[in-house]
């Protein structure tokens, strides 16, 4: 191995979103040696979001979500074949073939999956889905192009309101089921979440919070047929997909030493991977939702996101510190951001909105459908969210950035804020809900206020 | 070719739908939907709504090829 960071062998981990945006970075940064990404599901690096959008709705085939390249990374793939296991004292990547590949730097973007419904023979029920990869996309859209009598959806957070959306946009009938008291209530809390469940009735959602499902009933012959709740009562559907959150790919780094655990794997801000001990590496990388790092902005909270925001803006970074010398490193600070469409609305997110004890509608109205409610935490604002208002969203960024008082002066508002009194945020513990959180917040909660600096260059 | 929009970015600003009606619409107010993979004949339009952005949101490019490096 040469000393010079830009040479060498760099190996990455996951072919998506983090895996593709680091491989082209890298190059971009100036790296000329061999560039190798492993990834074991047999495309190239395809984007997930239209797969509960535009391939639901049947406006685009979930073949079709290849990602463009920025630029060719010039990287050999090795897509099709898993990794299953790290030797980070040899520096080499076990690969389910039996190959060992040896990395000088070594880049872990392997995701997340869809956690599957608890029961494996009830979840292997012919009409049984879940929602993470294309191949998901493409057996649940033919699903529902076949028209299915009614759908139930397990799981009231983005991704299951957004598959509700889609069938109630194609006609067909959905049953929702939350055991949280509303949709969305874990990643916006109790105000926004009240819309999210007006949205769904006013749609047609057979809406059903505060209940679980015991079982999932299958008519003897392997097909679904319907599902038992914990009030007693039961769905008849022929269609169920479990969007419960998701689970890190962490497990074949059991034996690495490295800090990976359920929440994902610890990094510091820079993106290098802490092992066991708590003690920083500096030749392993981590970026995007199997991530785990901590924020300056949030308390130092370590954060565990799945954004695709920030799977882009972390394998800039992570690409960045693996071919550049210490001083030169750069810390992750972007602040998070989220979006999704559901029934008709666009929704935004900024910053961190489960890091807050209270809530104030900073423009707009819930009545209007059309909103920036922000959320303050210990009196500095920490999150906006827009509902059809993502113009006004960079402006709220700014206030998150720059740690400003919470409830914000008028220069937010359309009306005199002295009327508007924030109500508590009303965010629940994410135990009690059907789905995992798509933003969670792990770490030790300090009190310090902090203003972040921004890196330059 | 294909494209991905980075929707957080995006604003709903629409110049993209007005310029590339065929390949980009709105969802409601200002959700944007889009068909990943540009048919040939759209490709011009598509360079056009891409530069007119007026964030940046769109990128247009080769998916990965496995086969060449
Ligand atoms: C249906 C759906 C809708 C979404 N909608 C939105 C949205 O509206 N807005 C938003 O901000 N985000 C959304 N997301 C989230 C977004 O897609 C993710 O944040 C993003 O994909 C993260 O990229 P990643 O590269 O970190 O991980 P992933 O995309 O999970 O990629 C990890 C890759 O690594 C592979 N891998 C795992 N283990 C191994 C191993 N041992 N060896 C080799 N390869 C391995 C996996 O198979 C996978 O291909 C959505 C996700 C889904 C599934
Ligand atoms: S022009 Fe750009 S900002 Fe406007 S809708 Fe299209 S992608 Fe979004």
């Amino acid at each position: 191995m040469t000393g010079d960071p830009g040479d060498g062998r760099i190996v990455v981990v996951g072919a998506s979103l983090a895996g593709l945006r680091a491989a082209e970075a890298l190059r971009e940064e100036g790296f000329t040696g061999s560039l190798t990404v492993v990834g074991d599901e047999p495309y190239p690096p395809y984007d997930r979001p239209p797969l509960s959008k535009q391939v639901l709705l049947g406006e685009a085939a979930a073949d079709s979500t290849g990602l463009p390249m920025r630029r060719n990374p010039e990287a050999e793939w090795r897509l099709g074949v898993r990794a299953t296991g790290l030797d980070p004292l040899r520096k080499r990547v076990t690969l389910a073939d039996g190959e060992s590949l040896p990395y000088d730097r070594l880049l872990i973007a392997t995701g997340t999956r869809a956690r599957p419904w608890r029961n494996p023979e009830e979840a292997a029920l012919d009409g049984v889905f879940t929602l993470r990869t294309r191949d998901d996309g493409a057996a649940l859209a033919e699903r529902l192009a076949a028209g299915p009598q009614r759908v139930l959806v397990i799981g009231g957070g983005f991704t299951g309101s957004e598959i509700a959306s889609a069938c109630r946009e194609r006609g067909l009938e959905v049953t929702v089921t939350e055991r949280g008291p509303a949709p969305l209530v874990g990643a916006l809390g109790g105000t926004l979440s009240k819309l999210a469940a007006a949205m769904q009735r006013n749609h047609g959602v057979d809406l059903r919070c505060g209940v679980t499902v015991t079982a999932l009933r299958g008519d003897g012959g392997g097909r679904f047929v319907g599902a038992d709740l914990s009030d007693g009562s039961r769905v008849e559907a022929d269609v169920c997909v479990a969007a419960l959150g998701a689970i890190r790919n962490v497990e074949w780094l059991a034996d690495s030493g490295l800090a990976a655990g359920p929440r994902g794997i610890s990094c510091d801000a820079g993106c290098r991977a802490f092992d066991m001990y708590g003690i920083v590496t500096d030749d392993v990388f981590v970026a995007g939702d199997v991530s785990r790092f901590p924020h300056p902005l949030f308390g130092y909270q370590m954060l565990s996101l799945e954004h695709w925001g920030n799977a882009v803006a972390q394998a800039a970074v992570a690409a960045h510190n693996m071919v550049s010398p210490g001083p030169l490193r750069r810390p992750h600070l972007a602040v998070p951001t989220f979006w999704s469409t559901q029934f008709g609305l666009n929704i935004k997110s900024v910053g961190v909105p489960t890091y807050s004890d209270h809530v104030v509608i900073a423009q707009g109205s819930l009545e209007a459908r059309r909103l920036a409610m922000v959320y303050g935490y210990q009196g500095r604002v920490t999150a906006a969210v827009t509902v059809d208002m993502a113009k006004s969203l960079p402006y709220y960024q700014h206030l998150i950035e720059t740690a400003a008082p919470f409830p914000p002066g008028s220069g937010a508002a359309d009306r005199p804020l002295a009327a508007e009194i924030p109500i508590p945020s009303d965010v629940p513990d994410p135990k009690g809900l059907s789905h995992g959180p798509t933003v969670a917040l792990t770490g030790y909660l300090p009190d310090r206020r902090l203003t972040v600096v921004h890196p330059t260059g | 070719m294909r494209i991905v929009v980075d929707l957080t970015r995006c604003q709903g600003y629409a110049q993209c739908v007005f310029l590339a009606p065929e390949v980009f619409r709105l969802h409601g107010e200002e959700g944007l939907l889009y068909a990943p993979a540009v048919p040939d004949e759209q490709l011009e339009r598509v360079r056009q709504a891409a530069a007119a952005c007026p964030v940046q949101a769109v990128l247009l490019g080769e998916e990965v090829n496995p086969g060449d490096r």
